[in-house]
């Protein structure tokens, strides 16, 4: 077109150009601030950090002074783990029962199933407190599990219910023509269709329980204490380094899972769309 | 051996008209599920804050009276309305423009920028406010780098502060952001913007005239996700805002766990439900009265 750039597309360039690179600067450099601070020598969060060592994760890892962290490290994956599991079976089952159906009750039972997402979860995370107390539970990994199921389903389903609105319906019809049964269908074209969608869904759940605050906050206690609520613990008495040593691992363990999910299933594309 | 197949899968279909299924039922076990773990919780925490004493055998309407009669419960729920306003604003400010620039990429970088936005995402809430705490602390970067530059000559106080708070919260709560707007602005045809360039517009008259308008469903989702999201974070609250700032997450906290005034702590969590919802659904109002007048 041979348009000459005008004073107000320049400045828009610089003032946008700009203001983005911030945004970039204002995502990354905690993140690596902390890896940094992670690797300090001293005994402080003093940046920039004094020294190269290992030391704090050496603590972190040693299985007598940091049994409390790795308690709660496998009681937070244990709990991520069943509910992440109870909620694909569910939320697939549901999805398959309602993406297709078009009728008002159907759309208000999906939203209904979604509500956990809006609603502010320390309200529920309250309310199951008061729940389970008043039905005479003790604080145990399956309240925890139950509590996390709710608020971490709604992943599952929204994710499942798009690759199945994706599906092409002739697909199935075609499938029962030939003659496959309901249940060899669902095996043979359904279920492989939209397995990138249940994956997706389930890791972002996973991801959820174990970053879960405002449930456990409630429902976990000191004999079923969860990662974040330990990692608070750390934060709030004595500015323990060990906090950055396990950042750093929950960082390093993000950026894989991440990088796998995206090779697998596309994620941040499922994220986006 | 298709059919094969199929005939042995034929019980399937048979146990199906058998127990009558019909493929709605499918969505019984989680809403069962639902109905005993989430809606009779909530149903339940409505009945507990219609008691008067903390052992729950007086019903009455003290607990509600006591806690809107209290002058300062508006101010905690002004100030936790407001740290959501300011946040969203700072994500705005922020994120739009590195959405608009995540648009004139080329696919590969693209895919680069969705991984840096979305990563912070699967970071645990409670490493990201750590994070800040190791940024905006009294030797942190932000006070190093200010000290050597020589623009303060002494540390400033960032942590236990608002500001920082609202600083934290924006990196916090970008991706709740930039997810939604991206999503909305790809969906754009492209054709849009040169066609208002070749019209003569300058690059900022496109952005106002064209894209904003045009991207109002996915700003509006982003304004709802943070909104949400910053006033009910209790860990970047407490941690980062110090006990000094109050906000409505903290009084539920410490009304259930520390007081052990269940009623208290459900009126004031039932107040959070109302005020955040209200907001929300005043934000939405708006985006769709402004997603009509855009097309209308």
């Amino acid at each position: 077109m041979g348009r000459h750039r005008s004073l107000a597309d320049i400045s828009y360039a610089v003032v946008i150009g700009g203001i983005a690179l911030l945004a970039v600067l204002i995502i990354v450099t905690p993140v690596i601030v902390v890896l940094m601070t992670s690797f300090t020598e001293g005994r402080s969060l003093k940046f920039p950090p004094t020294g190269f060592s290992l030391r704090w994760y050496e603590q972190l890892f040693d299985p007598v002074a940091s049994r409390p962290i790795h308690r709660a490290a496998s009681n937070s994956l244990e709990i991520a783990g069943w509910s992440t599991l109870l909620g694909v079976v569910l939320a697939t089952l549901a999805s398959l029962g309602l993406a297709r159906n078009k009728r008002t009750l159907a759309r208000v039972t999906d939203s209904l199933f979604m509500s956990p997402l809006v609603l502010p979860g320390i309200t529920f995370g309250l309310a199951a407190l008061m729940y389970f107390t008043l039905m005479g539970f003790r604080p145990s990994l399956n309240l925890i599990i139950a509590g996390h199921l709710v608020v971490t389903m709604p992943f599952i389903l929204r994710t499942t219910t798009a690759s199945l609105s994706q599906l092409d319906p002739a697909l199935l019809d075609s499938s029962a023509s030939l003659g496959a049964s309901w249940l060899y269908t669902l095996r043979r074209v359904t279920l492989p269709m939209i397995f990138p969608g249940i994956a997706a869904g389930a890791f972002l759940a996973f991801m959820a329980s174990i970053d879960n605050v405002p449930v456990s906050l409630f429902l976990s206690s000191a004999r079923t204490e969860v990662l974040p609520m330990r990692m608070w613990g750390m934060m709030e008495s004595t500015l323990d380094v060990r906090v950055a040593a396990v950042s750093g691992v929950l960082i390093a363990a993000a950026f894989v899972l991440m990088l796998v999910m995206e090779w697998t299933v596309g994620l941040t594309r499922r994220m986006r769309d | 051996m298709t059919l094969a197949l199929a005939d042995s899968d034929a019980g399937g279909g048979r146990l199906r008209r058998w127990l009558r299924l019909d493929e709605w039922q499918l969505a019984l076990p989680l809403g069962l599920a639902f109905a005993a773990l989430f809606l009779a919780p909530l149903t339940l925490l409505v009945g507990v804050s219609f008691f008067d004493d903390e052992k729950l055998t007086q019903p009455g309407l003290a607990s509600w009276a006591k806690y809107y009669g209290d002058p300062f419960t508006y101010k905690i729920i002004a100030d936790t309305l407001l740290l959501g306003v300011k946040t969203v604003c700072t994500t705005v400010l922020i994120g739009y423009p590195l959405a608009l620039v995540y648009l004139d990429l080329p696919a590969r970088w693209q895919r680069v920028l969705l991984f840096i936005i979305v990563m912070p995402l699967l970071l645990s809430v409670v490493v990201r406010t750590f994070a800040w705490i190791v940024v905006l602390g009294r030797e942190g970067l932000v006070n190093q780098l200010l000290l050597s530059l020589g623009v303060i000559s002494e540390p400033l106080r960032l942590l236990q502060t608002e500001l920082g708070l609202v600083i934290s919260l924006t990196q916090i709560e970008m991706p709740l952001m930039l997810l939604p707007l991206i999503s909305v602005m790809s969906r754009l045809d492209p054709n849009l913007r040169d066609a208002s360039a070749a019209l003569g517009a300058s690059r900022w008259r496109t952005l106002f005239t064209v894209i904003v308008p045009l991207s109002m469903p996915g700003l509006v989702a982003g304004c709802l996700l943070v909104f949400a999201s910053s006033t009910t974070a209790f860990i970047s609250q407490t941690v980062i805002g110090g006990v000094r700032l109050i906000y409505l997450p903290l009084v539920i906290w410490q009304q259930a766990l520390i007081v052990f005034h269940w009623p208290q702590a459900a009126v004031a969590s039932l107040s959070l439900v109302v005020s955040v919802l209200s907001v929300i659904a005043a934000l939405s109002w708006l985006g769709r009265r402004s997603t009509g007048y855009v097309h209308g």
